[in-house]
């Protein structure tokens, strides 16, 4: 009992014990998010239906799209539809894992797990990082193994292009979980959470050149894919999708085919989203004090 | 906050565990709570007994710090919960009226989940975990998914969760809610061991009957604090033997016993209630005056219910 007694006895009061606080304050801290990641893969494991929609539901789109569209599309390189659309559907998996392990979010306030954890000496960053490390694990898992099916049937060829695009996977599944908590953290029921979704997170993918390529600027388009160019333009998802394009396909020259930023241009603004997104969600959870109390 | 006052503010409030001081809070124009004071010392069972809407939910949000204090000051364990709300954390363990464990995990995995958030894991955890476990009798049920549990075993769970870190003030919200009878007593025997042992309790009931059994009562009504007493403090207050008449036309018996007989009744919708030292004697006088006025004629030992009654002049609920 020893052991235990220690952190939590209340009579006794060590020398410095803000610094003996502050640390055993950041220890379980640590503590708390590993064990909210871990608690995320034990639940998304055992619910199988979750499993197998995240995997399923972007493989139909990808054949039924890809196969569908095949002959009325023909992209940079002479890539068809399927082809253009891996990385598309790579970022759709990201997106639906993320959305639905932050979803859980909400379901914990409304069972009530998060009150223990509203409560508990640890403060809010916990909760996020947990969430956020648990989240994006499982969804960049999803996608390697959906990307190593991908490579079994030789859709993408096999280079050394795959180190940097399991790097990049994991910061854009880091962005898009920040960006679920966002979303999630002050609403009260998932309804409205779909809402946002159908919104704001599917347009967002939809308008990131994954389902279609970004129109270059040029003299002879009309007004309305110059608005269009532009608003794809201004969505941070946009580059890292061109990134993966490229890392999926390095023999490709996309640059003659309109909307190609440079390298380190898609790798900073993939950087700057991701951690743009765990700031805000970050401030919004410390500083929220209303969501609290829903219950 | 310095060191040197946490040791002074423990040492000058002797045992007291935890201290409230004058706290108010107002949901916009709606004053929820004001001027509440209590102490809670170590190894009591205090209960906070109130209607719906009294304000006990404000108060138990307040102390487990998930609402900011407006006005006044807690301490627990000595330590001010508006300056430094992390350790204070630490020192309570909370059981809240709604559920919070995980559904998809085990009793164990809850358990350890809630070591984590308290940094308690390894060895210590297994012990203590064991230890709670046996203590609660959920030790056959530990690798049960808490979807399977009954109610009454979810709360022993939620209790073990509470327990888990040793806090020195447990607060439970309505505990009972949910339970049959012979879970509440079990739920009661549970408290009364960890108390014995220390621990101090403070819950929040709407239930009089388990406010009874409480060391001490604090009545809240309309966010004020009405009574603070052990309950047969409180009952003795109130006399020897109370006498509740149901009457058909309780204005019309009103009327009838102040006039025939010189009584001061307490009439609440169609119940009237009449303080008594001797309530037998009074009792054949009350159904000859009243004859077939009177629905039913009941002799009681006052309980809460009389003193909230007695203090607001509303009936409880």
């Amino acid at each position: 009992m020893s052991t235990l007694t220690s952190p939590v006895e209340p009579t006794v009061v060590p020398v410095a014990p803000r610094v003996v606080a502050a640390r055993a304050t950041l220890e379980s801290g640590w503590g708390a998010a590993w064990m909210l990641a871990r608690r995320e893969w034990v639940r998304f494991f055992r619910q199988r239906n979750r499993v197998t929609a995240a995997i399923a539901q972007p493989l139909l789109f990808w054949l039924l799209f890809g196969t569908g569209l095949r002959g009325s599309f023909t992209g940079a390189g002479q890539q068809n539809f399927l082809e253009f659309f891996l990385p598309g559907t790579i970022g759709l998996i990201v997106l639906f894992t993320a959305i639905f392990a932050t979803i859980s979010v909400i379901e914990d306030r409304r069972e009530g797990f998060m009150q223990s954890v509203l409560v508990a000496p640890v403060g809010r960053w916990p909760v996020l990082f947990g969430k956020v490390m648990g989240g994006s694990a499982i969804a960049w898992v999803q996608a390697v193994f959906f990307l190593s099916l991908v490579l079994m049937f030789g859709t993408a060829p096999l280079t050394w292009s795959l180190l940097p695009l399991l790097l990049l996977l994991a910061l854009v599944a880091v962005a898009m979980c920040s960006l679920g908590m966002i979303v999630a953290w002050p609403m009260d029921s998932t309804q409205g959470f779909h809402a946002i979704m159908m919104l704001g997170l599917m347009p967002m993918w939809l308008l990131s050149g994954s389902f279609f390529p970004i129109p270059a600027y040029d003299s002879e388009v009309g007004i309305g894919p110059m608005i269009l160019g532009t608003i794809m333009r201004a969505n941070p998802l946009s580059y890292s999708m061109a990134e993966m394009r490229h890392l999926l396909y390095p023999s490709i020259d996309f640059a003659s085919a309109g909307f190609a930023p440079s390298h380190l241009t898609c790798w900073l603004v993939s950087i700057a989203a991701a951690i743009f997104t765990t700031t805000v969600a970050w401030r919004l959870m410390r500083g929220s004090r209303r969501a609290d109390i829903v219950v | 906050m310095s060191p040197i006052l946490i040791r002074e503010r423990s040492s000058a409030a002797d045992d007291a565990v935890c201290c409230v001081t004058d706290v108010g809070y107002r949901y916009g124009d709606n004053v929820a709570l004001s001027g509440i004071d209590l102490t809670v010392h170590r190894g009591e069972i205090v209960t906070l007994l109130g209607p719906n809407g009294s304000g006990k939910t404000t108060l138990f949000r307040l102390l487990c710090t998930l609402l900011p204090l407006q006005q006044g000051s807690i301490a627990i364990g000595g330590v001010d919960v508006a300056s430094d709300p992390l350790s204070a954390r630490r020192q309570i363990g909370i059981v809240f009226q709604s559920p919070s464990l995980d559904k998809k995990l085990t009793v164990d995995e809850n358990i350890a989940c809630q070591g984590a958030l308290y940094g308690i894991r390894g060895e210590a955890l297994k012990r203590r975990r064991n230890e709670l476990l046996e203590q609660l009798e959920l030790t056959d049920r530990r690798g049960d998914f808490c979807q399977t549990l009954s109610g009454g075993l979810k709360r022993r769970v939620e209790l073990a969760k509470g327990m888990l870190h040793q806090p020195t003030l447990l607060l439970l919200d309505e505990p009972s809610t949910g339970l049959d009878p012979s879970a509440r007593l079990k739920l009661w025997s549970s408290l009364r061991v960890m108390a014995n042992s220390g621990t101090s309790i403070l819950m929040t009931t709407h239930i009089l009957e388990e406010a009874d059994k409480a060391d001490r009562v604090a009545i809240l009504a309309g966010g004020k604090k009405i009574a603070d007493a052990s309950p047969s403090d409180l009952r003795s207050e109130m006399g020897d033997g109370m006498v509740t008449i149901v009457a058909r036309d309780a204005e019309q018996a009103e009327q009838t016993l102040r006039n025939e007989l010189g009584l001061d009744p307490l009439r609440i919708h169609n119940q009237l209630r009449l303080k008594s030292d001797k309530p037998a004697e009074l009792v054949p006088r009350l159904a000859a005056c009243l004859g077939n006025e009177a629905q039913s004629i009941a002799i009681g030992r006052p309980g809460l219910e009389d003193v909230f009654i007695a203090k607001t002049g509303e009936q409880f609920h």
